[in-house]
């Protein structure tokens, strides 16, 4: 009997659906068309373009000052530390020296907003993954940080707080005690999220071996953040650039080798005790002195190109200006880690299935606005 | 043996993941740790530096600090403040002076940047910490923020 015609008569066809862009894997309105044999995934085409709201053609239109609102919309989650990467670069283009106690301010507050976006992180990684429980651990210890926020900045996520040339107004005579108490609960908590999650067998089912990512395809793929420090990619700008405060504090680059999706989960866990390590380091000794150093009304950059990179919750923010020495930039680029990090889901989602491929996404972390802007 | 081993494991992780939320289910004496919103309306109070919307205070003699300046009007990034403005005599001195007559503020624009707050120089316009901004009709939306009859306080230079 010829097996050829009976293996013919079982053959599998290839069709297209539609992940996205109303779904709730994808965090946003992100449409992945796979291509699917059965379940087995053979090809994933990101479709983009749901929340263009062209904010770079905006950046063009405003001055240095206004830019700073519109990095808040990117990406949210981490949209102190957005804030931060055009300032520096205003800064270095004016070659304004902030002081110290800008400089710390500016750090302990990024740290917070680490942490903040990967409690979220990690309580919608339990969800997607089929755990609903960790959504609300997650939301509990997040909002304590939301809270500083709100009562420093005056706004729980779109902060808007950093201006070029310092911070918005000083921080609230609260601020210290807060951040301590805040310390002091989610050393305590952070433990509970290793053992409701981490070592739970489904969970580690689920991860374990699940979207491996090489360090060379990290490299090849500009991937940033703990999705290239998951795959032994030392790319870590507080470490490797430093801004702010990062050069005064030691802290140890959370690395792992696997690369795979309990690879990037760990690192991010291990990310939340270094930012923790961080502020203790700093919050005791904030120095005394002035939040702003006096700039024009109108900031005018001279001209020429400038580069800032920054280590956002996600991986490396880089903003790129181009001055032609008029109070509004000729060109803004961001330089977004969502983007790249999502460009490598083809690859590493393709021989898996579509389960694995939500359990890679989740630990991609990938936040819509921030790919899109 | 693997397939026992499995199952072992299996319910021992998830024992372990259960004691932590049998803990918050037994030993939780606090209640909802939610915000109990709206029942709470009377009680939930902002911080005082909460961006709800911009506001132009005015004292018991209806004066407000705005000189007309218009800085909150250029700092704004996408247009929220107009300020129609006209020069009036000055009665101290008898010379023309600017003055607003209407400071008007488009709520359905703003992003709450702060800008605007940031750049006056007389501290005329503030922070509200009120957050029921919904209206069924956007035209509510637009607010003239200085009074009817109101004009600026005597001494307030920019």
């Amino acid at each position: 009997m010829d097996t050829t015609i009976v293996k013919s008569n079982f053959k599998s066809e290839e069709y297209f659906i539609n992940m996205g862009p109303q779904h709730p894997a994808t965090h946003g309105v992100l449409r992945l068309l796979l291509t699917i044999d059965g379940e087995i995934i053979k090809k994933v085409e990101p479709d983009l373009g749901y929340i263009h709201r062209s904010i770079e053609k905006m950046c063009e239109r405003d001055s240095y000052q206004q830019i700073v609102h519109l990095t808040d919309r990117m990406d949210y989650l981490s949209s102190h530390i957005n804030n931060e990467a055009v300032c520096l670069t205003v800064e270095n283009a004016l070659q304004l020296e902030m002081p110290d106690r800008v400089k710390v301010i500016r750090t302990i507050l990024s740290e917070l907003t680490r942490i903040a976006s990967h409690c979220l992180w990690w309580g919608v990684m339990g969800m997607d993954v089929g755990a609903l429980t960790t959504y609300f651990y997650g939301f509990r210890d997040r909002e304590m940080i939301n809270d500083i926020f709100e009562e420093t900045c005056g706004a729980r996520l779109t902060m808007n707080y950093n201006i070029p040339g310092g911070l918005m107004f000083d921080v609230h005579p609260n601020f210290v005690k807060r951040t301590k108490d805040f310390i002091a609960h989610f050393k305590t908590k952070l433990p509970e999220y290793d053992t409701l999650l981490t070592g739970n067998v489904i969970f580690q089912k689920r991860t374990k071996g699940v979207g491996i990512l090489t360090k060379e395809d990290a490299i090849s793929f500009g991937a940033s953040g703990p999705v290239g420090r998951a795959s032994g990619y030392s790319c870590d700008v507080r470490k490797h650039h430093p801004y702010s405060a990062y050069d005064r504090v030691t802290f140890n680059e959370a690395i792992k080798t696997e690369g795979d999706t309990f690879a990037r989960y760990q690192v991010r866990i291990q990310e939340m005790w270094e930012s923790i390590s961080i502020i203790e380091q700093l919050i005791d000794n904030i120095p005394d002195g002035d939040v702003q150093v006096a700039t024009n009304a109108v900031i005018k950059l001279p001209k020429g190109e400038y580069y800032q990179k920054v280590e956002t919750a996600r991986g490396e923010l880089g903003v790129y200006i181009i001055s032609t020495g008029t109070k509004n930039p000729y060109r803004v680029k961001f330089r977004s880690p969502g983007f790249s990090n999502l460009s490598l889901l083809n690859h590493i989602a393709v021989g898996g299935k579509i389960g694995d491929l939500v359990a890679s996404m989740a630990t991609l972390d990938l936040v819509i606005p921030d790919i899109d802007r | 043996m693997g397939y026992f081993s499995d199952i072992y494991k299996g319910i021992k992780t998830l024992l372990t993941g259960m004691s932590v939320t049998g803990k918050y289910f037994l030993t939780s004496r606090k209640g909802a740790i939610t915000q109990q919103y709206p029942d709470n309306r009377d009680t939930l109070k902002m911080f005082e530096r909460f961006r709800g919307e911009v506001v132009m205070p005015h004292d018991e003699n209806n004066e407000h600090q705005c000189t007309g300046c218009q800085k909150c009007e250029l700092a704004c990034p996408n247009g929220s403040i107009e300020i129609i403005w006209d020069r009036g005599l000055d009665e101290t001195t008898g010379k023309k002076k600017k003055k607003i007559d209407k400071h008007i503020y488009h709520l359905g624009l703003c992003t709450m940047c702060g800008l605007c707050i940031e750049a006056c120089p007389t501290d005329a316009i503030v922070w509200a910490q009120n957050y029921e901004n919904s209206t069924y009709d956007r035209t509510q939306l637009t607010k003239v923020l200085n009074r009817p009859g109101s004009k600026v306080k005597a001494g307030i230079e920019d």
